[in-house]
């Protein structure tokens, strides 16, 4: 009995060590976007900035044109948000539950995607784009979104469409109901959950993604916030209490997105790895 | 039950009628089935398998994007594995950070995947916390840790000094730089931790309990039970990872440029050059190739080996 206590103190321990270890970044990256120049470069550091310098984040919405970045990130965000979701879940209802000639191959492929580097294709789509006149467009960056969104999204719905008991589309189709409507009225109401979770995917997707814009787009007003935070990387590059409150606004909204629907999110990741 | 007992003509009749009931309905099914899944089917034929043939022809190519281009068979991949300097020192920093990341990133998750999966209250807050760093945008992140960095002002170095030991230069050092990028990647190693939790809570607990009956301690558990038991969760992150890390790029954009004297000079990087900065779409289209059959390699023979270190459980 005592050796339990022992045991569980130590895990205990442990786990706050290891939280804090995570976290210490965080901090890092807090205090020092809250800091002015010279207090930022004393060494040994101090823990606290002397007076929190909250001008910090009014000046970099000055010297970068953030709210610009911002819009033009959520202009490609939204239509891919709902492209993916959409053509996702249909996609995994049509693998998961109708038969017809090919599937499995079909299916087969397309979860073979996941492993294929990018760098492969990139090259061939980026001519096409360019063949197209779409380069410094968003399309490149938003049509793809349509067309299911991607093997690993494809996989997950299947796998939660696979797991609503068959009885339900059975009875609707002796009722006389298309597989359009048991998909819409029947099915789609029941994979709420992930499709929140696909939904997080691509916004974090979206909102990290640095190489699809740096590739189709080079015009400064289309830069999306990745490309916007790397400019002022370019430019302010000694200006750290500048670059650290940057990046602090840029992870913001990941984050209270992140606990807004963290207990569906945290369920869903793990899904991920253990069926299939 | 006995066939025979059962009229003939009647049977007949009810049955091509059924046929023809049945017949109807996967016809439909058919034409749902590929209405749903057409999107996928398209985009695998548009996004995937198109380019992959075209980029397979570029590869014998000496296409620049602006005038005329030709066959040239296989000249670029002579060119590579010849002349190309960058390549070999590209193909060896990629490795020496694809394996090193992998297997310190799966080795910190599990061990996060462990802390999260103590019971204690406010659990689920403590997994929070593990897994925020992951939320981090990319670029985000390099921006902090290139702070952190810092040989001058940084606060790895405060701590190296706090605690009396050498400063040290990390990303600004060739031999300090990729274990450097590794660290970052083992702070992220978060959402690796939840899809290993999953594992570790499907681990049998009377096998658990009989190694402790048999007077077994922690490492026996772990080693006899844990690990066998999520064994196929190790080989799916392994693959993800190996996977993930062959194409690393942004750490090597955004915080050190490639460098030192080339030393984060990822594949993915080498081929951005080419292709982006150089132009040179036919050269890069067979790098591209080359790592392709890198990754496949490596995938197969995990695969392959697999079959004698992963365990799927009696039903699965």
């Amino acid at each position: 009995m005592k050796l339990k206590t022992v045991n569980r103190s130590i895990s205990l321990f442990v786990l706050i060590v290891g939280a804090i270890i995570s976290l210490i970044p965080f901090v890092w990256l807090i205090r020092s976007s809250l800091m002015t120049t010279t207090e930022i470069f004393e060494f040994p550091p101090k823990l606290l900035p002397e007076e929190f310098q909250w001008s910090n984040y009014v000046e970099i919405f000055s010297i970068i044109d953030f709210l610009l970045y911002f819009k033009n990130t959520l202009i490609i965000l939204i239509p891919v948000l709902i492209g993916t979701i959409l053509t996702c879940c249909m996609c995994g209802y049509g693998f998961a539950r109708l038969k017809f000639p090919g599937r499995d191959m079909w299916f087969g492929l397309i979860i073979a995607t996941m492993m294929l580097p990018g760098a492969v294709t990139l090259i061939p789509t980026f001519l096409m784009w360019s063949e197209l006149e779409a380069i410094n467009t968003f399309w490149p960056l938003i049509i793809p979104a349509f067309f299911g969104g991607g093997g690993f999204f494809i996989f997950l719905m299947r796998q939660f469409f696979m797991n609503i008991p068959r009885e339900l589309d059975e009875s609707a189709l002796i009722d006389g109901a298309s597989h359009f409507q048991i998909f819409t009225k029947i099915l789609l109401p029941l994979v709420k959950a992930p499709m929140l979770v696909v939904g997080f995917f691509t916004f974090m997707g979206v909102w990290n993604d640095f190489f699809g814009p740096l590739i189709f787009l080079n015009d400064e007003a289309k830069y999306t916030l990745a490309l916007g935070l790397l400019q002022l990387k370019g430019s302010y590059a000694a200006d750290w209490h500048l670059m650290m409150a940057a990046a602090a606004v840029m992870t913001l909204p990941a984050i209270v997105i992140f606990f807004i629907g963290q207990r569906y999110f945290i369920e869903g990741i793990s899904l991920t790895g253990i069926k299939g | 039950m006995n066939i025979e007992n059962i009229p003939l003509g009647n049977n007949r009749t009810r049955g091509t009628v059924k046929v023809k009931g049945i017949n109807n309905i996967r016809r439909k099914e058919i034409f749902w089935g590929y209405f749903f899944t057409l999107p996928a089917i398209l985009g695998l034929l548009i996004w995937t398998i198109g380019p992959m043939i075209a980029s397979l022809y570029f590869s014998f190519t000496d296409y620049k994007v602006v005038g005329d281009f030709q066959w040239i068979g296989f000249q670029n991949y002579t060119e590579i594995f010849k002349n190309d300097l960058n390549f070999k020192k590209s193909l060896f920093v990629t490795f020496y950070f694809a394996i090193g990341s992998t297997i310190f990133t799966l080795a910190a998750a599990l061990f996060v995947a462990i802390l999260m999966n103590i019971s204690v209250k406010g659990q689920s807050l403590f997994r929070t916390m593990f897994y925020l760093p992951v939320i981090v945008p990319a670029v985000a992140s390099n921006i902090l840790w290139l702070w952190l960095f810092n040989p001058d002002f940084g606060l790895l170095n405060s701590i190296l000094d706090f605690v009396n030991l050498p400063k040290l230069m990390w990303i600004y050092d060739e031999s300090t730089v990729i274990p450097s990028l590794i660290l970052l990647s083992m702070w992220s190693c978060g959402g690796t931790a939840l899809i290993f939790l999953a594992g570790l809570q499907d681990v049998p607990k009377q096998l658990l309990e009989a190694v402790e009956i048999d007077g077994g301690n922690w490492w026996h558990k772990f080693r006899f039970v844990t690990v066998p038991s999520i064994s196929p969760v190790i080989f799916f992150n392994l693959i993800m990872g190996l996977i993930g890390s062959f194409q690393a790029f942004t750490q090597a954009y955004v915080m050190t440029e490639g460098g030192p004297n080339n030393s984060t000079l990822f594949y993915v990087f080498l081929i951005y050059r080419e292709a982006f900065q150089k132009n040179n779409m036919g050269y890069a289209s067979a790098l591209s190739w080359i790592l392709f059959l890198v990754i496949l390699i490596f995938t197969l023979f995990i695969f392959k080996s697999s079959k004698s270190w992963v365990h799927y459980g009696g039903g699965k």
